[in-house]
């Protein structure tokens, strides 16, 4: 990767998914956001790095804690602000919310709330490019709770089986919402299943962009070039809560500091200095991200709330068939 | 015209789709080497190929949710379930994706998908197969369900759900696989949503589809021998629900009988029985009945079984008591 130009947007983008987060954080609080909020915050450089390995034209799939990989897929942050406050101008005008940014433009997916649901409906865009041999490849996240259900498994079963150009990447945070990997999981490495399935897997740690962009990189080759799947699991931490309504009381303080101490934007930042950045461009990077962010707030607020009349056409195409 | 039977219906709907657009597929357990666990899909796999025709492992959720992401990037899967009764196991992919995903997107991606196979009893096939699931998926919003008695009907409406840009779920029956009927040679996709009058009659209305269409008429012509005129409308399509013709006929009869398979509680009856006293209380000479599945799981016996089923009796009692409860 090395080349400063893609070091400097994609810690860009690692810093804007943040800060878009922690102000989406501060709307919550003020209830200018309902339902749920799960932040990627601390995750960033999965999302990023992988992403960067795909081509636009490349499939994404993701889980609701969807934020950052609609924008490292290309989404604006205007229309992810929006939907979070519910308004029209929304990726999905206000009728998805959080969980649910798709993108038809960039090819991103969803944003899923249902656990491992996603799996299976991720490697059907993976069909689909093989059945028109499109060369596309399809990028399917989701978390280490999504390991012990159904759609995990028939959906890796199905891709392996029929080889599809897919890489699953399984974000482990560590924490299946309040409960440790030890508890939820009879193996260490969610990666190791990828042997029962015939296919590819293996392990590596999610703070550094370039690794993930590395190691995801060689997953999507292979899925492109010889339309072999794999399972990947990249370590990762989550430093708020599972949503908003989560304290974390299920780990200590000391655990969570002990982590921020990799802080994934903290280690972008590092790369951008040993480039020859000084502060004076480190600022202006910073400044330009939080204009960007103030402007997506100020568009999420004046815009208007979608009418009752949108439901009816975004139900159906065609005739509502009530 | 000719007579064909009605698996021999769908099979034609399904290959004149495919001959006509290459993103139509069908995938499911069986539907390929084994010729369809039905025979519905008979010779497919030889016409279109493994790439078209595709055998799948036991695993509802997973090749449900294969046909929704590719029905969001373009692809018109048909989707087969061996029966509707495992569509169990892939329930939340029907639910919770191919129903919400043009909501949830905002009307960005569609979901161009069929999912078919046969619903409701067989013979003595216990309690675990002989569900009819129709009336669990007809309250979805965002999901088209059709339920065809006929092998003309089960053409067109296949052909009009192949067609269609939003999920939609044909109910098929074993028991009506066999079943032989007229139809015509160009027969076309037949307008989903649309019941039709399969007999006239001015003294009662019977409202039926799938098999249940055809104890109606043995119940009508049974009833015609005690002069009374029962008039039967098959629904054809449960949603959206042509209430209009439902209403015309109680218009015309001031009686209502609905008759379907499934539990009485919350099915496809009283969605009809709500409509009808909405829409035509002040025509009503009788409350409307309904004739269901008894409210209990389907027993293996085959006498209990029939009795469990709806039969012709039970529909002649129902239209007789409405029938003279109006002329008391």
């Amino acid at each position: 990767m090395a080349d400063s130009n893609v070091l400097e947007r994609l810690y860009r983008q690692m810093l804007l998914i943040r800060r878009l987060e922690e102000e989406a954080a501060r709307a919550y609080a003020q209830g200018k956001i309902g339902g749920f909020l799960h932040l990627y915050i601390g995750q960033e450089a999965v999302g990023v790095g992988a992403i960067a390995a795909l081509q636009p034209d490349d499939y994404v799939v993701t889980t609701y804690r969807d934020h950052g990989i609609a924008i490292a897929k290309g989404m604006s942050p205007r229309a992810m602000m929006a939907e979070l406050y519910g308004k029209v101008t929304g990726c999905s005008k206000g009728l998805g919310g959080s969980m649910h940014m798709f993108d038809a433009e960039h090819n991103m997916l969803g944003g899923h709330g249902i656990i491992g649901a996603h799996i299976p409906l991720a490697a059907g865009a993976a069909f689909a490019s093989k059945y028109r041999k499109d060369k596309r490849v399809t990028l399917c996240f989701f978390g280490d709770g999504a390991a012990s259900i159904q759609g995990f498994h028939e959906g890796i079963s199905l891709a392996a089986l029929w080889k599809l150009p897919i890489v699953f990447v399984c974000e482990n945070n560590e924490y299946s919402m309040g409960t440790p990997l030890s508890r939820t999981i009879s193996v260490d490495d969610i990666s190791k299943k990828a042997a029962g399935y015939g296919i590819p897997g293996w392990q590596f740690r999610g703070e550094d962009f370039e690794e993930v962009h590395a190691q995801i990189g060689k997953a999507v080759a292979q899925a492109r070039e010889t339309s072999m799947p794999s399972l990947l699991e990249v370590r990762t931490y989550r430093y708020r809560g599972h949503s908003m309504s989560d304290p974390g009381k299920y780990r200590t303080p000391e655990e969570v500091e002990e982590h921020k101490k990799k802080d994934p934007i903290a280690i972008g930042k590092q790369k951008l200095v040993a480039a020859g950045y000084d502060e004076a461009k480190l600022k202006g990077i910073a400044e330009s991200v939080e204009a960007e962010v103030a402007d997506a707030i100020r568009f999420a607020e004046e815009s208007p709330e979608p009418e009752l009349s949108l439901l009816e056409p975004t139900t159906y195409d065609g005739p509502f068939a009530s | 015209m000719r007579e064909i039977r009605y698996r021999e219906a769908l099979r034609e709907a399904m290959i004149e789709e495919m001959e006509k657009d290459a993103n139509v597929f069908l995938m499911g357990e069986e539907v390929g080497h084994y010729q369809g666990a039905y025979k519905v899909t008979e010779g497919m796999l030889e016409k279109f190929g493994p790439e078209r025709v595709i055998d799948t492992p036991i695993a509802e959720a997973g090749f449900a949710g294969i046909g929704v992401g590719a029905a969001m990037v373009g692809l018109r899967p048909i989707v087969e379930f061996m029966t509707w009764n495992f569509s169990a196991i892939a329930f939340d992919q029907i639910l919770n994706n191919a129903a919400k995903i043009r909501q949830m997107s905002g009307g960005q991606f569609s979901c161009p998908i069929v999912f078919r196979g046969p619903n409701a009893s067989a013979r003595q096939v216990g309690s675990q197969h002989s569900h009819a699931m129709e009336h669990f998926y007809a309250t979805v919003p965002g999901l088209k369900v059709v339920a065809p008695a006929f092998p003309a009907d089960a053409k067109g409406l296949m052909k009009a759900a192949i067609r269609d840009n939003n999920p939609v779920l044909v109910m098929e029956s074993e028991t009506l696989y066999s079943v032989k009927g007229q139809v015509p040679d160009d027969q076309d996709a037949i307008e989903l949503g649309k019941a039709n009058v399969v007999r006239p009659g001015k003294d009662v209305t019977l409202v039926a589809y799938s098999r249940m269409t055809h104890v109606a008429l043995d119940a009508a012509n049974a009833l015609a021998k005690d002069g009374i005129e029962a008039e039967v409308v098959d629904l054809r399509s449960l949603r959206p629900l042509d209430e209009e013709t439902i209403v015309k006929s109680v218009w015309k009869t001031h009686r209502c009988v609905i008759v379907h398979e499934g539990f009485p509680y919350g099915g496809v009856g009283a969605e009809v029985a709500d409509r009808v006293q909405r829409l035509a209380f002040d025509s009503l000479d009788a409350p409307v009945l309904r004739v269901a599945t008894l409210d209990v799981p389907m027993p293996y016996n085959a006498k209990l079984e029939q009795a469990c089923l709806p039969q012709a009796e039970r529909v002649i009692a129902a239209a007789k008591r409405v029938v003279s409860r109006g002329k008391a």
